[in-house]
């Protein structure tokens, strides 16, 4: 193995890496505001591509505009699957809310099945995203520059949103203790609409990034990733925004290590390495890399 | 100022609160004595509009706030000191103090309300940069308060202010809610420590399992015998 193959192996994994963390800081976000792991939120993912394709085709609108449509179209999906399946269930158990998002998934999964069938879809991005660029001895498609630079500017306004924005305030407040928030005359039902908006959103740029690359979707695309962007967030430490981008970066890259570095014949368990490593990092930080320990919570 | 009619609520098959009604008079203090479980909190909560009531209906200055979202409430000028302060712990003294005014939008009213309660806890100006957790309990209430203050409320509601505080502390927090209610806050109290909160306030209605028993000045209060019996142990 040489150290450009292994460098290669480690740009790739930033690539993958960045992926994930658009999925996991949604998972993150939702997660710290209504302790909920919204497991629908991959999905989004996938649906947000089925959107763009069936723009592109349908209405032959150019790639930008399908972009945003898409978005706006993800959102939308998000902000109802918020008001109909956990905003009834706001005061039920954790695990009523939890059971209810396996719902939506099933739901919103048969959905694209009926729709578009089951069968793997082409995607076809503008051609100049697909070009491979030689920088020294490497070889980089331009959608992975793309990636980084989406996720980059994504993960930078986030965090401005939330730091420095009137929204962003009362996301934290809300987060921290929910109860106190609504006594500060903070509309909650506002935040949660705002989180589950800004999370679908990231997640349809994921879906892009994602199916851009392999250049196919279908109905079940968003679940492999967005468990892995799940594991992310856990290894991060849920509900801690810059663990779970982290954790994000450490599994993307980890993956691609693995696959580069094994035999042929075992690339295929890389999903199993994954899901082994974050039960490995569990043991030892059983509240992730980033959590709090429980207890300081009144 | 404040009217509850009839108030009911019901947690699954428990009525917590059953048929209660009261009124709280403009610049007054009153409280609402008894003991763990009888319904205070959820009454304060049902203000607060932090639950869904079974029926009644709830008046402020007139206007029917009964369906009023929780937000709305805190518009109106109806701020709760929640029990347990539940403070920000993670966000400085400071941070807490800004999320109380997160309804105020005038810069110069915020200042001035910062200043305010700082003044009526001088410790609280010492401790501004400190995370909100690593201050003592009197102290976290004494934020909490100032908290609810940031957005000069008409009506202040307060969820037993002495628990977990020592007699001292206790007796500084009262203080300086005797000081905001001469000043023209209205101060609607919870409380178990029935003989605190009927020292301080003008009235006060005692309740017993979601109902109301006993209600008159707070003067008398104290000097009645059923009160004195069940709530303030025997002599005092």
């Amino acid at each position: 193995m040489t150290l450009t193959y292994f460098l290669t192996m480690l740009i790739s994994g930033l690539r993958l890496g960045s992926v994930y963390a658009l999925i996991a800081v949604g998972y993150a976000m939702v997660y710290g505001i209504l302790r909920l792991i919204n497991f629908a939120h991959g999905d989004i993912m996938t649906l947000g591509v089925y959107f763009m394709i069936a723009l592109m085709i349908s209405l032959g609108l150019p790639f930008w505009a399908t972009m945003i449509i898409s978005v706006i179209l993800s959102i939308a999906v998000g902000l109802i699957m918020e008001r109909c399946a956990y905003r009834p269930l706001r005061s039920a158990a954790e695990e009523t809310v939890l059971i209810s998002s396996l719902a939506v998934s099933t739901i919103l999964q048969n959905l694209m099945t009926m729709i578009w069938t089951a069968q793997r879809m082409p995607v076809k991005l503008p051609a100049w995203l697909s070009v491979a660029n030689r920088i020294g001895p490497f070889t980089i498609k331009t959608i992975s520059f793309v990636t980084f630079g989406v996720t980059a500017a994504a993960l930078i306004i986030l965090t401005i949103i939330i730091r420095k924005t009137r929204i962003g305030v009362a996301m934290r407040a809300c987060s921290e203790n929910r109860k106190a928030a609504m006594l500060m005359g903070i509309n909650i039902n506002r935040v949660i609409m705002f989180t589950f908006a800004v999370g679908s959103a990231l997640a349809a740029l994921a879906g892009f990034m994602m199916s851009g690359d392999y250049g196919t979707v279908y109905p079940t695309l968003g679940f492999t990733p967005s468990l892995k962007a799940f594991c992310a967030a856990v290894i991060g430490g849920i509900g801690s925004l810059g663990g779970s981008v982290l954790g994000a970066f450490i599994i993307g890259i980890a993956e691609m290590l693995f696959a580069g570095l094994v035999p042929t014949n075992l690339t295929n368990y890389r999903d199993a390495f994954v899901f082994a490593a974050m039960i490995v990092i569990l043991l030892f930080r059983p509240n992730g890399i980033f959590g709090k320990q429980e207890g300081g919570r009144s | 100022m404040l009217e509850i009619r009839d108030l009911k609520v019901r947690y699954g098959g428990i009525t917590a609160v059953d048929g209660i009604s009261l009124t709280v008079n403009d610049h007054e203090a009153v409280s609402l004595i008894g003991a763990n479980g009888a319904g205070k909190t959820t009454t304060l909560h049902a203000i607060s509009s932090l639950l869904k009531i079974a029926s009644g209906k709830i008046f402020f200055d007139g206007v029917d706030i009964t369906s009023l979202p929780a937000d709305k409430i805190v518009q109106m000028g109806i701020v709760q000191v929640p029990e347990g302060r539940q403070v920000f712990t993670k966000l400085s003294v400071e941070d807490n103090l800004k999320m109380g005014a997160y309804l105020e939008r005038d810069k110069a009213k915020i200042k001035a309300n910062m200043e305010f309660g700082m003044n009526l806890f001088p410790i609280i100006r010492e401790r501004r940069k400190q995370t909100a957790g690593t201050l003592s309990g009197g102290e976290q209430q004494m934020l909490a308060i100032c908290r609810a203050l940031m957005t000069s409320p008409k009506l202040l509601l307060l969820d037993e202010p002495s628990m977990g505080l020592s007699p001292l502390m206790t007796q500084e927090v009262f203080k300086v809610l005797r000081t905001l209610n001469e000043q023209g806050t209205t101060i609607f109290l919870i409380e178990q420590n029935a003989y605190e909160a009927l020292e301080f306030t003008d009235r006060a209605y005692i309740m017993e399992s979601g109902r109301i028993t006993l209600e008159g000045r707070s003067a008398d209060l104290l000097n009645d015998e059923r009160v004195r019996d069940a709530y303030l142990g025997g002599d005092v």
